[in-house]
C-alpha cells in the first residue's frame, strides 16, 4: 500500500477535484463533530437547569417553614 | 417464559446507566475507524479510471446513505414497539433517531451534489434515486415537526409513530430506484447477494469506512437518548439525585448515576 500523490500540492488539488472532494469531507465531519458534541452540551444544560430548579424549590420549602 | 430482560429494555434509567461505560469506547472506536478509513480513501487508495480523484468522495458518502436509511427502519421499528408496547423507551429512541437520521440525508444530498457536478455535469437532477432521498429528508422533518406538534407527549409519540411506519414505503423505493428508473446514479457496486463490483484496493477502505459510521451512529443515537432520558424523566427521583450529585461534585459532562438498584419495573 503506498501514498498514490507525488507531492502534497498533488494531494491537496487532487487532479482539479480536490475542491469537491476536499468540501464534502469538511462537510461531512464538521456535521459529525456537530453530533457528538451536541448532545453532550444538552445534558450539560439540562441537568444544570435541574439543578437550578431544585435549589429554588429547596429554598422556597425552607422559607415556608 | 421470562420476560424480564424486555422489561428492562424498557426502562429509561435502565439503559441511561447501561450505556454509561460504552461511550467513552464507542468514541474511540468510531473516531478511530472514520479517520483510518479517512486518510486510507484519500491518500492511499488507488485513483479511479473513469472518475479520476473525485470518486473519493464514495469513501463519505456511501456509508452514510447506509446509515440513513438504517436509521430510518430503526426509527419505524422503535416507533412500533412504542405503539404496540406502550413503551416509553423506543419513543425515546425514535425522537433521538430523527435528527440524526435529517443530517445524514442532508450529508447524502449534499456529497452526492458535489460529487454529482464533476461527474455528471449538473449539480441536481430530478432522478429516481435523488428525488427519493429528497423524500426521505421530508420524512425526517416531518417527524422532527410532529415531535414539537403537540403539547401532549403521547400523542406527538404516536402520531411520528405512524408517520415512521408509513415512511418505511420509501426506503425499499430509494433503494430500487437505479433499477427501476432510467437514471445517472450508477447502480450498487456493493452487493449482499452476488459479486461486488469494486477492486479490493478500494473496498478495504470503504468496509472501514462503513463499519465506522455504524459505530458512529450507535454512539450519536445512544448521546441523543441519553438526553431524551434526562428530559423526560426530569421529574424522576434518581434524575434528581443525578443532578444534585453531579453538580456538586463539578463534573456535569460525565453524568453518571449514583449507583444503587435499580426499581423493578419503571416502565409505567
Amino acid at each position: 500500500m503506498k501514498f498514490q500523490f507525488e507531492s502534497l500540492d498533488a494531494f491537496i488539488t487532487m487532479g482539479g477535484h480536490g475542491a469537491n472532494v476536499w468540501a464534502s469531507y469538511i462537510l461531512v465531519y464538521g456535521i459529525l463533530i456537530y453530533l457528538t458534541i451536541s448532545p453532550l452540551l444538552a445534558k450539560k444544560a439540562l441537568l444544570k437547569q435541574q439543578k437550578k430548579l431544585l435549589q429554588l424549590q429547596k429554598k422556597s420549602q425552607d422559607a415556608n417553614l | 417464559m421470562n420476560w424480564q430482560w424486555f422489561h428492562r429494555l424498557g426502562s429509561p434509567r435502565w439503559f441511561y446507566e447501561k450505556t454509561d461505560a460504552w461511550i467513552i469506547w464507542l468514541m474511540i472506536l468510531a473516531w478511530g475507524l472514520l479517520l483510518i478509513g479517512a486518510v486510507w480513501g484519500l491518500g492511499f487508495a488507488p485513483m479511479d479510471a473513469k472518475q479520476k480523484d473525485s470518486y473519493r468522495i464514495l469513501y463519505i458518502h456511501a456509508p452514510v446513505a447506509f446509515i440513513s436509511m438504517a436509521c430510518y427502519y430503526l426509527m419505524a421499528i422503535a416507533g412500533a414497539v412504542g405503539l404496540i408496547w406502550k413503551m416509553k423507551l423506543p419513543y425515546m429512541v425514535m425522537k433521538s433517531a430523527a435528527p440524526i437520521g435529517f443530517a445524514f440525508t442532508l450529508i447524502v444530498l449534499a456529497t452526492g451534489s458535489i460529487w454529482g457536478r464533476p461527474t455528471w455535469g449538473t449539480w441536481w437532477e430530478w432522478d429516481g434515486r435523488m428525488t427519493s432521498y429528497l423524500v426521505l429528508s421530508f420524512l425526517y422533518l416531518g417527524i422532527i415537526a410532529l415531535q414539537n406538534a403537540f403539547q401532549s407527549r403521547d400523542t406527538a409519540d404516536k402520531a411520528s409513530a405512524i408517520l415512521a411506519l408509513v415512511g418505511t414505503v420509501n426506503i425499499p423505493i430509494i433503494y430500487k430506484s437505479v433499477d427501476w428508473w432510467y437514471t445517472l446514479h450508477q447502480p450498487a457496486t456493493l452487493k449482499l447477494i452476488g459479486k461486488s463490483t469494486i477492486h479490493p484496493s478500494m473496498l478495504y477502505p470503504l468496509f472501514t469506512m462503513i463499519v465506522g459510521m455504524y459505530v458512529f451512529f450507535t454512539l450519536a443515537l445512544i448521546l441523543y437518548t441519553r438526553t431524551e432520558i434526562l428530559r423526560r424523566e426530569s421529574k424522576a427521583q434518581w434524575v434528581k439525585d443525578l443532578a444534585l450529585d453531579i453538580s456538586s461534585k463539578g463534573d456535569l459532562s460525565k453524568g453518571s448515576l449514583p449507583k444503587g438498584n435499580l426499581p423493578k419495573e419503571e416502565n409505567a
